[in-house]
């Protein structure tokens, strides 16, 4: 369970820091009045949308730090025979690290007000992440083909089950970005709403895209040879 | 005494957070069936929970008649019984407290006492409890499925829950009990996204987080956790739906069943345990956080007293929060995982019995000196405080390691947990229900019936899990459709199975007066007005009651103090509601600390 | 103020209820009367805490209901009483955690003379393997469980053939002697548990746990399963009996070895087995 433990352990450091901030230590009985002269640290500025995927992102990172978890815990185990890594998983990072330049090109796009800079680069990205979903599909193929079935060993079946969550999300996203897209598409101007839309794409591509580094990492078998490598230098 | 603004109330500047644009239901349907409404997803949320628990009473009283009087129900079977309690386990602990405190009284709370219109993100509110809806219709087909409903044993512990000498193992019982949970969870999710941003970004000017009511303090922490414990649950049933449907061995050893070699292997049962139980602890605080509470806000309200120590109680319930997260394993004191883990989790376990034993005294330290009204819900109040207590400290035998070993998988922990995750919290509820009813519906409740309710209730319960500890002290385990007399028992446990039996189906006859009085009040009921309570808080403020979609009419409320202005001394009223502009006398408002030695 | 009393009688009729109650705990027939000490400690503690949380709340409704013109105290918080009763709280939990470790490190720290004995769960009964003359356990593997071999048991290795094994019967151990229970399963969760000896350990699939603990009186005692497994689980008994040192080997001699039990079956393969039996001698 280290690696939620771990990853816990940031996400309490967040909440302690911006407890701290709220003034926590503070006596509210001797406090009368209005708030607006205290310090403004009643409600953060940040749009509110914002904030919902920023929670939401935390919930999908513990639930891959949890997968991450038991896929350590179960390597421990004597039968552990993890699959070779499909060389097409390369190529698949590199277009999802593309996805993710695509909605960053977008942000900046539509904070200048380009409509068709905005438009392009989303497109973009959509037909990137779906570019990845395939070749991720590729992936699974190669590997049933050379008999790395699901239930050969359970690395394959982590492999699967992992690499499948996370194109779910992906398709979660798209769903999202599908909709920015049509919004972005019927509008003739760039408006708050439609750049929070955008925001709102390359965040949460953003974080997908770091959360796949890390599960290809741990698919990889690097991660497990660095912990290995950490406890060495511990010992 | 700080005034912390040097204006006047008449140039209050404006509000830094814009109102919030509301979705306008156009039809019937869109008013109170897909509403977006927070209030109406709260009655939805609240609803559904309390009908699925009826259920679950129901398999609670089949079940003890089995205990009570064993061989004389013919109906239940083995097979029966290990149905019975599984289901009774996971719908009260998942399916009704989860569900009626985050998504009943959250939804119907948070906003309210933030001084919010409604949730930040009302359409996926109402996702939430449709997806919560679906959830528990898959759960009740269970019932009907062939083979029926899963007996694995709420905990659902694998090998055993995917095989076939389990009830549903492998039928489609346990398969629809995880796609069940899966549900729940993406369904919880969206639900809990709303609580906790809203509580973020969606407080009304002036309320600082040191202003928000316990209620809301308890809620929030809850939500967090369970947005952060409830994905392993989903990693667990994901991973054991695979094992089940798709032959793979997570958690699957080499094994034999009834003489025949499976095609598992190298898996391990521990991982999912540890799964489900980092899962499973926090779970128990995102039951009890919500209660603490809410039990804080009826002492004080029906004290007419401010809660004692509020900076403690928050702290305790943040504290809790993180620590609850780092002690699931003394769940598994005896499962097999290695033996030192035993004194990490055992001290762990015992750190976290200070910061709730302050909230204990805390509670009653707020009866002191107070101006106590026994109304109903001081009534459930102080029968949580003394169930919970109860509950509490037996979880002061089961946490520390080497006590628990003889006591584990025994009826003492069946008791330990009902009084604790159980009794308490449900009294909360019922303290809560009669608290706020008044609120939701503008009517009080029949308070006769609630008496009658209130006793029953409270002394019974008491009467049903304080004896089952010594049932468990014997040393019968739990899950054990009948006992009959081996010979470690110093007295046969016959007639206090019998006793415990007949108290549970009066307890549980009871509730059905409960039942009754809030459909009998809602047209019966004396008129409530809008505060009649008297209370601080910002609920009791709205300007009609039931509040309408919208909750404030024109004006979004403006927060001036905290939550517990009661019995101020040289205030004429004995309590100022938090919106009340009035400005302070220094000298009606000392600094009691202050007039102490340090 | 009918609550008060409610209040009052709770604590009482909890107290006499305890007092009274022909439902306690079984003499215990092992070494682990610490846990039982340990067990009455956290009694008292948490007794004196709850008699003294409820009958302090009782007295506070009593003193303080709502009177015609009463109003309350207005008292946010004082620091040093709250620091204080959290350092008292402090203590009394050390005190329940301290002995609780300290017999808990025993608990898991077996000593070097005991013997291991196995315990073999299935649905739903009770097996046992005991070291043969050799003082050691062969090796098993789940995978080579079938009708001729239950337990599964490595016939290839030479240490598991003089192994006694004891197929759904009763178990007997030696009085006095400090023993390591060697805790399998060949499929689902079990939990050996002997109400008398206290100490309990679940058996997992694909893992050897134990437990140990020191017999210390003679007699009978009933084997229960404490973790559910499936439909049976409630009638997966079984007995261990204590012997004393003079019937323990006598009982001994009259269980069948590995050997003997597979031999008869691997007609006209007496020349293989032949010289491994030689060789575990």
């Amino acid at each position: 369970m280290s690696v939620i433990l771990v990853f816990l352990l940031v996400i309490f450091c967040v909440a302690g820091w911006w407890l701290a901030n709220q003034r926590i230590m503070s006596k509210p009985w001797l406090e009368g009045g209005v708030v607006g002269a205290l310090p403004d640290n009643d409600v953060t500025h940040m749009p509110t949308a914002k904030v919902g995927l920023g929670v939401l992102l935390a919930v999908i990172g513990g639930l891959f730090a949890l997968f991450a978890s038991a896929y350590f815990m179960r390597m421990e185990y004597a039968d552990w025979q993890a699959p070779p890594m499909p060389a097409v998983l390369w190529l698949n990072t590199g277009i999802l690290a593309l996805a993710s330049v695509a909605l960053h090109c977008a942000v900046v796009a539509a904070r200048g007000g380009r409509m068709d800079t905005t438009r392009l680069a989303l497109a973009a990205a959509a037909i990137a992440s779906l570019v990845f979903l395939a070749g991720q599909l590729v992936a699974w193929r190669e590997l049933a083909a050379e008999g790395h079935n699901l239930r050969v060993n359970a690395a394959n079946g982590f492999f699967y089950l992992i690499t499948g969550m996370h194109g779910l999300h992906i398709i979660g996203g798209l769903v999202g970005l599908g909709w920015t897209v049509r919004q972005v598409w019927r509008s003739q101007t760039i408006t708050a709403r439609l750049r929070l839309g955008v925001e709102l794409c390359a965040m949460y591509w953003h974080v997908l895209f770091v959360i796949w580094l890390g599960l290809f990492v741990l698919l990889a078998g690097w991660a497990s040879n660095l912990v290995a490598a950490c406890r060495q230098l511990l010992m | 005494m700080v005034d912390v603004t040097p204006q006047s109330d008449g140039t209050v500047p404006p509000a830094e957070v814009p109102d919030v644009e509301l979705y306008h239901p156009r039809s019937w349907w869109t008013t109170y069936v897909f509403s977006q409404d927070a209030k109406v997803i709260a009655i939805q949320y609240s609803g559904t929970a309390i009908a699925i628990g009826l259920v679950a009473l129901v398999l609670s009283w089949l079940m003890r008649l089995q205990l009570g009087f064993p061989g004389t129900f013919d109906f239940i079977t083995p097979e029966a019984y290990y149905q019975f309690i599984t289901m009774h386990g996971m719908i009260m602990v998942i399916y009704l407290l989860t569900a009626l405190f985050l998504g009943g009284f959250g939804n119907y709370l948070i906003p309210l006492m933030v001084g919010a219109r409604d949730m930040v993100f009302p359409y996926v509110n109402m996702l939430s409890y449709w997806i919560y809806l679906v959830a528990v219709l898959v759960l009740v087909v269970s019932f009907f499925a062939p083979g029926g409903p899963t007996g694995a044993g709420w905990t659902l512990y694998p090998p055993q829950a995917i095989l076939g000498g389990t009830p549903g193992g492998q039928s489609w019982g346990i398969i629809l009990m995880l796609v069940s949970l899966i549900l729940f969870i993406i369904g919880f999710t969206m639900g809990g996204l709303n609580y906790v941003v809203t509580v973020l970004q969606g407080r009304a000017r002036g309320m600082t987080l040191m202003r928000m009511p316990l209620t809301i303090w308890g809620i929030f922490t809850a939500t967090v956790m369970a947005l952060l414990a409830f994905p392993a649950l989903f990693v667990a049933c994901v991973m054991m739906l695979f094992d089940r449907v798709l032959g793979t061995s997570f958690f699957m050893p080499a094994l034999v069943e009834m003489g025949e070699q499976l095609s598992y292997g190298g898996g391990s049962p521990i991982l999912f345990q540890h799964l489900f139980w980092f899962f499973g602890h926090p779970e128990v605080y995102i039951v009890a956080l919500p209660a603490f509470g809410i039990v804080s806000d009826l002492i004080s309200t029906h004290a007419r007293k401010n809660i004692f120590g509020y900076r403690m109680m928050v702290w305790a319930i943040v504290i809790i929060g993180a620590l609850s997260f780092v002690v699931w394993a003394h769940h598994m004191y005896v499962s097999g995982m290695h033996p030192w883990f035993g004194f990490f989790f055992a001290t762990t376990t015992l750190i976290i019995a200070v910061p709730t034993a302050i909230k204990v005294y805390n509670w009653v330290l707020t009866l002191w000196r107070g101006d106590i009204h026994l109304t109903l819900p001081m009534l459930f109040a102080l029968a949580f405080i003394v169930t919970f207590v109860n509950g509490g400290l037996t979880g002061l035998f089961l946490g520390n390691v080497v006590v628990d070993v003889p006591l584990s998988d025994t009826m003492f922990v069946v008791a330990h947990f009902h009084m604790v995750m159980g009794v308490a919290p449900i009294m909360v509820i019922f303290g809560a229900i009669y608290h706020w009813y008044p609120k939701i519906t503008g009517k009080m409740l029949n308070e006769a019936m609630g008496q009658f309710h209130f006793w029953i209730t409270f002394l019974g319960a008491y009467a049903i899990f304080f004896p089952m500890h010594y049932v468990g002290l014997v040393g019968v385990p739990r899950r054990y459709p009948e006992i009959g007399e081996p010979a470690f028992m110093t007295a046969p446990v016959d007639n206090l199975n019998a006793f415990i039996t007949i108290a549970a189906l009066v307890v549980g006859f009871a509730q059905m007066v409960f039942l009754f009085n809030l459909f009998w009040s809602l047209r019966f009921g004396r008129d409530a007005g809008g505060n009649p309570w008297r209370a601080t808080t910002l609920e009791w403020q709205t300007p009609t009651t039931p509040p309408p979609h919208g909750n404030w009419g024109d004006k979004l409320p403006v927060v001036y103090r905290w939550a517990y202005d009661y019995s101020v001394p040289g205030a004429p009223e004995d309590f100022i509601a938090q919106n009340d502009p009035r400005p302070q006398h220094s000298a009606a408002h000392p600094d009691p600390s202050a007039a102490r030695p340090a | 103020m009918a609550i008060v009393l409610a209040l009052v009688l709770v604590v009482v009729g909890s107290i006499v209820f305890h007092m009274l109650s022909p439902w306690w705990w079984t003499p215990i027939a092992s070494n682990w009367s610490y846990i039982d000490h340990t067990l009455v400690i956290t009694f008292w503690i948490t007794g004196v805490v709850f008699a003294a949380v409820v009958l302090f709340m009782a007295y506070c409704v009593y003193r303080f209901r709502h009177k015609e013109g009463a109003k309350a105290a207005y008292e946010p918080e004082s620091k040093r009483l709250e620091t204080w009763l959290t350092v008292v709280t402090a203590v009394g939990v050390a005190a329940m955690l301290a002995p609780g470790l300290y017999v808990w490190g025993q608990f898991v720290t077996v000593p070097k003379d005991a013997t291991e004995v196995e315990v073999v769960a299935q649905q739903w009964q009770w097996n046992y393997r005991l070291p043969g003359e050799d003082g050691r356990l062969g090796k098993t593997d789940n995978r080579l469980v079938s009708f001729e071999n239950p337990l599964g048991i490595d016939p290839d290795d030479p240490a598991g053939q003089d192994d006694v094994v004891l197929e759904a019967a009763d178990l007997h151990l030696p009085i006095g002697k400090p023993v390591k229970m060697m805790l399998r399963s060949i499929d689902v969760l079990h939990d050996f548990y002997v109400p008398e000896f206290r100490a309990k350990m679940d058996m997992v699939p694909g893992m050897v746990t134990y437990f140990w603990f020191t017999p210390t009186k003679t007699g009978t005692f009933e084997v229960l399963c404490a973790e559910l497994c499936g439909v049976g689980h409630g009638f997966m008994r079984g007995y261990v009996m204590i012997d004393t040192e003079e019937n323990y080997p006598s009982w001994l001699e009259e269980q069948p070895t590995f050997a003997e039990l597979s031999a008869p079956r691997q007609v006209g393969s007496a020349e293989t087995v032949e010289p491994e039996g030689a060789g575990a001698q």
